[in-house]
């Protein structure tokens, strides 16, 4: 596996032209280990935008996020010229759907994007609270967690199959869902025990192949070992014994 | 749109899903074959086509894969049919801010009823009906503010909200009766009453909601094979 993110990227090999014209606001709430904050961060970067990244304190939610977000209080939201979107997967869908021009990211054939949302769903449902139990359960409730998330990621590597990209040829929609996961491969790997690299020998190929063609990718992921030390500090500060 | 048989659905008469997707296909007026799944035995062919959730709706269009999860399967068919009574609006905004009420129905309001059907010591069903009243409360708000004075979610039409959260108006009567509770109060949530009656008396929707028998045998099943917790 790669551990360190941001040394793998390849410098630009031409300057990233501002696909904004006029005076748009982009200002992003978002956390530094939160997937889905990743997913949003890529995206912008995919269509070469700039915006304004704020590191929310969500212990202490600033109350810029509070009017933002009030059903839900999260982070990741975008605020565009003042208009607050919520959650990931609609954040994404929305900056494809704006800046279309640029870097489209969901397939334009009505099936495949039928498809990819599907498996985006998935991943929302499923990964991110499975992922979670392999370090703060134990027992017998750690052990099937264990196999549902390694079922899960078995379904995602069927659905990548042969393809460089979930998005086929080139990287899309349901690669941007998923790569931030990897951010945590460490952390899933150190209490799930888990050999990513002898399991999952396609996704930690995928995964490469993202962080050294993508900046937009090595750009917005932390390394592996913060994001290990980020669960062990969580696990010592909830009281889960090592 | 073609023969019937290019469009087949695979569903339960008393699903709120597979009704939210009968609901589109006939405002969209596609002709499609229905196959009732019986879920406590499924079918090959619904474990063939969702292998993943093995659940229904499962939409099959001629010699495509199968598409599964409702909204997916509803946007698909706007993406097909866009000129028959689009359910999505065209502004990029519009549209995310009709995903976030989608996924605040699907993901947070209407686990709260299955949780209530499930949950049987008095304080914890007090507590749910509290979790109702807030969440109906906001998607009051939320109803005003889309509807901008007229009958629905979408305006003057039926829109894609429309769709998302009137199918499930039934299944939510029924749950309510049994729990001496009344989820669309015409004093607590006014514009949300009147939206409940009109979406549920539209044709499109009527034509599929399951009658009281139905839904009283597969709350039947769900007894058994998601029953109470203890």
């Amino acid at each position: 596996m790669i551990y360190h993110i941001s040394t793998h990227f390849r410098p630009p090999s031409q300057t990233h032209t501002l696909t904004m014209a006029k005076q748009e606001q982009l200002v992003l709430l978002d956390y530094w280990t939160s997937i889905y904050g990743m997913r949003v961060r890529i995206a912008l970067a995919e269509k070469g935008l700039s915006y304004e990244h704020r590191q929310e304190d969500l212990r202490n939610k600033s109350q810029l996020l509070l009017d933002s977000n009030p059903v839900h209080k999260q982070i990741p939201v975008l605020i565009h010229n003042g208009n607050p979107i919520c959650e990931s997967s609609i954040i994404v869908e929305y900056i494809d759907d704006v800046w279309k021009d640029k870097a489209p990211l969901l397939p334009s054939d009505s099936y495949a994007k039928a498809r990819a949302r599907f498996w985006a769903d998935f991943i929302d449902k499923k990964l991110y609270q499975i992922g979670s139990k392999l370090y703060t359960k134990k027992g017998e409730e750690h052990e099937s967690s264990r196999k549902e998330f390694m079922d899960c990621l078995k379904l995602l590597e069927g659905e990548l199959g042969d393809k460089p990209y979930f998005g086929g040829e080139t990287f899309g929609y349901l690669d941007v869902s998923l790569i931030p996961f990897y951010s945590w491969f460490q952390a899933y790997e150190t209490y799930g025990n888990i050999n990513f690299d002898h399991e999952f020998p396609k996704l930690i190929a995928w995964a490469k192949r993202c962080i050294q063609n993508k900046e937009s990718v090595s750009n917005s992921l932390p390394d592996l070992p913060k994001i290990l030390g980020f669960v062990q500090y969580m696990r010592k500060k909830f009281g889960i014994e090592e | 749109m073609g023969n019937e048989s290019e469009i087949r659905l695979l569903g339960t008469a008393a699903s709120p899903f597979v009704n939210r997707v009968q609901f589109a296909l006939n405002l969209k007026s596609i002709k499609y074959e229905y196959i009732e799944e019986y879920l406590a035995r499924k079918s090959e062919l619904l474990l063939t086509s969702n292998p993943v959730h093995k659940k229904v709706p499962v939409l099959l269009h001629a010699n495509k894969p199968p598409i599964c999860e409702s909204q997916i399967i509803i946007e698909y068919l706007d993406e097909i049919q866009p000129d028959l009574f689009q359910l999505l609006p065209s502004a990029s905004l519009d549209r995310a801010n009709c995903r976030f009420w989608a996924a605040y129905i699907d993901n947070k309001f209407f686990p709260l009823y299955e949780e209530l059907r499930r949950t049987t010591k008095k304080a914890g069903q007090e507590a749910i009906k509290e979790q109702m009243i807030e969440a109906t409360k906001l998607l009051e708000e939320a109803f005003v503010k889309s509807s901008n004075g007229k009958a629905y979610f979408g305006g003057d039409q039926v829109g894609y909200l429309d769709v998302v959260l009137g199918c499930f108006v039934r299944w939510i009567k029924h749950v309510d009766e049994l729990n001496d509770f009344n989820t669309f109060d015409e004093v607590r949530v006014p514009e949300l009453a009147k939206w409940a009656k009109n979406v549920s008396s539209h044709e499109a929707l009527k034509s599929v909601t399951p009658g009281v028998e139905t839904l009283v045998s597969f709350f039947g099943l769900l007894h058994i094979y998601k029953p109470p917790y203890q």
